[in-house]
Order: C-alpha cells, then structure tokens, then sequence
C-alpha cells in the first residue's frame, strides 16, 4: 500500500522538519519529504534538494509540494519540471495547514487529485 | 563583430569577478529592501560557475551558458537562482550552433532571456525586478546594429538607476511596499554587473 507523497519546501531546513515532526505525530504512513534550506543548510531552497524530496515522496501514487515564500515556488515548478514527474503538483496553500490537510486526506488513501482538491478546497 | 567561445568564458568570468568585488554592496541593497542575503547568494552561484566553466575545454558557446545557468540555478539558493538561470539557458538554447555568437544571434538570445524571466517568475516590467534591466537590455540590442561595450555599460546602468523610482510589488522587496521607493532594487544592481561584464569583454576586443 502506498500514498500520495507530501513534499515540504521551506527556506528553513528547522522550519520543513518541524513541519515533518508535527504531521508524522498523526500521520504515520504517509510520505513526508522535507526540502529546507540550501545545499548547505544555510537558508535558501535548492531545485537539487527538491528533486530528490519529490522523488523520495512519490512511491508510484504521486505527491502535493507545499512552499513558503520568495524562490521557494520558482524552485519547486522548476524541480517538478525538471524530473519530469506528471503526477507531482505544486500546492497554492499555506505551508504548515495545506500539508496538513494534505497528509490526511493522503492517509485516508485518496489519490492525488482528490488530495490537491481537497487542500483547493480549504484554500482555494 | 560576434562573440567566440573564449569570449562568453571571459564574460562569465568578469561577471564573477565584479560580482564579488560588489557582493557587500549588493548585500546592502538587499537589507534595505529584502533579506540581505542577494550578495552571498549571486557571488556563491557565479564563483561556481566561474570554477565550473574553467575545468571545460568548450567549443561551443552554447555549452558554456548551459554549464553557466545550471550551477547558477542549484548554487545560488535564492529567487535569482532560477531567474538567472532560466536567462542563460535561454541564451544558450538561442545560440546554439551558432559560433561565433553574431549579433542578431545574440539579440534573440536576449530576448528569448527576457521572456523566459518574466514567465519563470511571474513579472512584468516596471515592478521593481532584475526584468528591469534585462527587458530594456533586449530592447536596446534591438535597436542597436552591433555591440558596443560603452553604450551597452551605459545603457545597462541607466535601467538599473531607474529601478530606483519603482514601487515593488513582485519578490521579497514587495512585502515593503512604498519603503521600496528610492532604493535600487539589488536583482537588477546584479544584472547590471552582468551587462557591465560583457560590454568590458566587448571593450577589450575593439
């Protein structure tokens, strides 16, 4: 059995884990990937970082990317371009409350578009 | 004139070098409008570049501006990691089996650049961004028949002066809002050495 993948992207690596620890208090099964920070944890994003969070959050069912501010959002589109993954999208919702929602309709094994919907449907 | 393939290296390597002599100042603008770190973010993406680029034994143009928007894109960290990123790879795309680099060429790779940083990040010219200078920058090699290094430099820090009057509403300098007004917005202090790079390249050749 495998879920849609939650992928966190912050400029923070302490923010994307802290996120990571509040989720898997509840979310046990759910992939939950944390891109924080630049290459060398300094604060920033990097598109490497990304690719390799998405690729360990997708296990075949796809994945939700949330992100903070600023190169965060460029960051992750080109990420997701550049893996070239279809089923991956990147959410248009807050960070900590959008990947929130996420991991719990993924835990409820929705697939991934009634998990993007659901975090629309919140904040959309 | 056009462009060798020595020449695009020399450009990528002057654009290091005046980066890093300006990273404190572009640190400076940056703390006045955004989250300081667009010094050490820019100076960190072209120092490798720069290093990068040196192990290569090029033959293409193409090659190097690819080789130069890669690293830019997962070395810089920040916003103007994709954005210039896109823009060299952009100008690589144009270029490619085309050495040397002529001017038309070279004027559709610009503009091709400035297409792919207004789509990559979502602006528009007058919101403050480094589109400011890069979008006047294609207008003005259109105009132009040929590359002259002085009107380019002289071009290129017009449109960076220019930001000065703009409002931000597009990047981190938007969260300032008005507090934005009379400072230089740093992506386009960055472009601007950029440009600068290439019209001293252009210079040492005429």
């Amino acid at each position: 059995m495998s879920y849609v993948g939650v992928v966190l992207i912050s400029h923070s690596p302490k923010v994307a884990e802290g996120i990571q620890d509040m989720i898997r208090q509840v979310i046990k099964d759910v992939p939950i990937e944390a891109a924080g920070g630049t290459d060398e944890n300094e604060i920033g994003t990097s598109i490497d970082k990304i690719q390799q969070a998405i690729n360990r959050a997708n296990e075949g069912q796809g994945a939700v990317v949330f992100y903070d501010i600023g190169s965060a959002k460029m960051n992750a589109e080109m990420a997701v371009e550049m893996s070239q993954a279809e089923d991956v999208k990147v959410m248009e919702a807050p960070l900590v409350e959008g990947s929130y929602v996420a991991a719990v309709e993924s835990g409820m094994d929705k697939d991934k578009e009634s998990v993007a919907a659901a975090v629309e449907k919140e904040f959309g | 004139m056009a462009l060798t393939v020595q020449d695009v290296v020399a450009w990528i390597d002057k654009s290091n070098e005046t980066i890093q002599t300006n990273k404190d100042y572009l640190t400076t603008l940056d703390q006045a409008i955004g989250d300081g770190d667009h010094g050490i973010n820019v100076a960190r993406g072209f120092q490798e570049a720069a290093a990068k680029i040196a192990d290569g034994n090029y033959t293409s143009s193409a090659d190097v501006l690819k080789d130069t928007a890669m690293t830019l894109m997962s070395k810089i960290g920040g916003a103007s990691g994709p954005l210039f990123g896109t823009a060299f790879l952009k100008l690589s795309t144009a270029v490619k089996g085309n050495d040397p680099v002529d001017y038309a060429t070279f004027t559709t790779g610009l503009k091709e650049a400035v297409n792919g940083i207004k789509q990559r990040g979502k602006a528009i010219e007058g919101e403050k961004t480094l589109v400011d200078v890069w979008s006047p920058m294609a207008d003005f090699f259109s105009r132009q028949a040929d590359f002259d290094g002085e009107k380019i430099a002289e071009e290129a820090k017009n449109a960076m002066e220019q930001t000065k009057t703009m409002t931000a509403t597009k990047g981190r300098a938007a969260y300032f809002k008005e507090r934005s007004d009379g400072h230089i917005d740093p992506g386009s202090a960055s472009s601007c050495y950029i440009f600068k790079a290439l019209a001293d390249v252009i210079g040492g050749k005429s």
